[in-house]
């Protein structure tokens, strides 16, 4: 680069044309490989982008989004208002969860644990968790909540699935972000006779509060995509449906049932879904984004 | 640092403040340790309750529940193998399209982008990791898997000509096989792989990348002598973690891999990998049926935790150094 600007003097030197041509080439073949890389990587995942959006548009309107799920699915008529309630309801069940807990967790880790064994130990094992496959939570509330609660397949045992699969990342990213609070703040507190307690939470929290924020909403938005979890534990149901007690359906729960029937109006509803999913997970994931990058903690 | 400064202000604490603010002090101590020990109870009574729920499959089959291929719920076969072989058939098909092209793109974001270029590539990676993977599973289903046979036709019966390449490939049936799994689930771990990745490139340090260039290296041999060398280990960890996520995928692989039973290397075969069995039969199976379905379960779960152990193992040393 900044040899280039030698190129004048002509002399034998460290100009671009005193590189052997294989080595030229080489670096050359370096260039366009990643170039490949780069567009077959974002090729497919185009498509993707593109397919969801110009099918799903075609199908969305205001009755496919209020109306309640088909009696037949082979039939062209009725929407996916209860999946949407439905996913509301449990994701939001999950977050009033996972959340809290997800940062009191962290707060251990990063405010009292430290370098501490059992915090080493506890840290491990959230990223541990955080690797365990969403149906093997889905399995596991199956087994220990669905058969043996009154509930049985319910919108709250579908929450406790995707709460589990929600508290590791909740987890991480809290801690992350309140080891960029700084620890002066937290000397000055001390300094003015503050307990440790009131400190973390008038002090610690607020001052990582916007980074917090996005590291759930992320995780929200990802549970919200979730499938396989909620397959063994919400059950079914065709109406709209508040309750946690009762059966339910999900937006991802839809797609996934309409898309293995592979009837033209079923594969449509599905493509419906699905756009409206993206739109719901995106939005949540860029409203984190855009949180994190205007509010980073300093 | 929080933990060297904490025993300071308490040990002045019991003189200046009531007893009162002590006890609510420790109170909310002991409350973030229960959440923070809530992961492990978690972890242990996942293990414990499927395995628990799985039993009567295990004690039917005995080792042959890991060892046998048959799986006949009706006749009470329950045999894996074909599964964990898919699992990981599937799983390596994706990592052979994913990791170079993960590498790759990081290698675009932190050596060869320009910064607004690089925000841009980075925001929307991140926004691909978001798309649900049911999303991908219904694409894979009505889009791919439709293309798929005569794509697949126009590349395999010229290359099955090659002796020895015919077995590779195999019939293109319907679109719905190891290789459209594979290439699904290849989609949705990019993102990851490359977020790891291209954190890990970010921490070379820039002197020996400008020591390279000053020696009159060319921009991919600084790369290969300073970048790549000293990513290794973070690279192999970032290519673990993204194994485990591949045989953890349920949803997209159940739509396309077209649920057959038997062992094969075919790449246009159909075939099953654990989770994707899992999904595909629960709701209809009782009995000892669902137990070994659940005994599927715990089968990966065992996989993915030795995997996800190896590659956080890899990462934490690999990050320690750097650090």
């Amino acid at each position: 680069m900044a040899a280039a600007t030698s190129a004048p003097s002509g002399r034998r030197s460290l100009t671009r044309s005193s590189i052997s041509p294989g080595r030229r080439a080489r670096n050359t073949l370096a260039t366009v490989l990643i170039y490949l890389a780069l567009t077959f990587a974002l090729l497919p995942l185009g498509f993707v982008l593109y397919h969801v959006v110009s099918k799903g548009l075609g199908v969305i309107d205001g009755a496919f989004l209020t109306e309640e799920l088909p009696a037949q699915v082979r039939g062209a008529s009725g929407g996916i208002g209860p999946a949407i309630a439905g996913t509301l309801v449990i994701t939001g069940f999950a977050s009033l969860l996972a959340v809290p807990l997800g940062i009191l967790a962290a707060i251990y880790l990063n405010e009292y644990g430290g370098k501490k064994p059992v915090a080493a130990v506890v840290r491990f094992l959230s990223n541990v968790m955080a690797g365990v496959p969403s149906i093997v939570m889905g399995l596991f509330i199956f087994t220990i909540y669905v058969l043996h609660s009154k509930d049985g397949f319910s919108g709250r045992a579908g929450g406790l699935a995707l709460a589990c699969l929600m508290l590791p990342i909740v987890i991480r990213t809290t801690e992350a972000m309140l080891q960029l609070v700084p620890d002066e703040l937290r000397h000055a507190a001390y300094a003015l006779g503050t307990s440790k307690s009131r400190t973390i939470v008038t002090v610690v929290l607020p001052a990582a509060l916007p980074g917090i924020t996005s590291g759930a909403l992320l995780a929200v938005a990802r549970a919200a995509g979730e499938t396989a979890p909620l397959l063994f534990t919400i059950g079914a149901s065709r109406q709209y449906n508040w309750s946690l007690s009762d059966p339910n359906t999900a937006l991802s729960a839809q797609i996934f049932s309409n898309a293995q029937t592979g009837f033209p109006n079923a594969i449509d509803r599905a493509w419906g879904a699905a756009l409206t999913l993206i739109v719901l997970v995106l939005l949540l994931s860029t409203i984190a984004r855009v949180a994190a990058a205007r509010f980073t903690v300093r | 640092m929080a933990a060297s400064t904490a025993p300071a202000p308490a040990a002045g604490e019991s003189r200046l403040v009531r007893r009162g603010p002590r006890r609510a002090d420790d109170g909310f101590r002991y409350l973030t340790l229960a959440a923070g020990l809530l992961v492990l109870a978690i972890l242990a009574l996942i293990a414990w309750s499927t395995t628990k729920e799985a039993l009567p499959a295990f004690r039917d089959e005995g080792l042959g529940f890991l060892t046998s291929s048959r799986w006949a719920p009706n006749e009470g076969a329950f045999g894996t193998l074909a599964f964990i072989y898919g699992t990981f058939f599937v799983s390596l098909i994706a990592l052979v399209f994913a990791v170079p092209a993960s590498i790759g793109i990081a290698l675009f974001i932190t050596q060869l982008a320009p910064a607004r270029v690089r925000t841009v590539t980075t925001f929307v990676m991140d926004l691909l990791a978001a798309v649900p993977s049911v999303v991908f599973g219904l694409w894979g289903v009505s889009v791919l898997a439709v293309a798929a046979p005569g794509f697949y036709e126009s590349i395999g019966s010229p290359l099955a000509a090659i002796p020895g390449l015919g077995r590779a490939f195999g019939d293109p049936y319907n679109g719905k096989s190891f290789l459209s799994a594979g290439f699904i689930v290849a989609l949705m771990i990019t993102p990851i792989i490359t977020s790891i990745t291209r954190d890990v490139f970010d921490t070379t340090p820039g002197s020996q990348k400008e020591a390279a260039l000053a020696l009159g290296a060319t921009r991919w041999e600084m790369i290969r002598g300073a970048v790549l060398p000293h990513s290794r280990a973070g690279m192999i960890g970032a290519v673990l973690l993204g194994l485990g996520r591949a045989m953890g995928e349920t949803i997209a692989v159940a739509l396309v891999i077209g649920s057959g039973s038997q062992i094969s290397a075919e790449l246009f075969s159909s075939g099953d990998a654990l989770a994707s069995r899992i999904a595909n039969e629960f709701g209809e199976a009782t009995g000892t049926w669902r137990s070994g379905l659940i005994g599927l379960g715990v089968v990966l779960f065992a996989m993915t935790i030795l995997v996800n152990l190896a590659a956080n193992s890899v990462v934490a040393r690999a990050t320690k150094k750097a650090g």
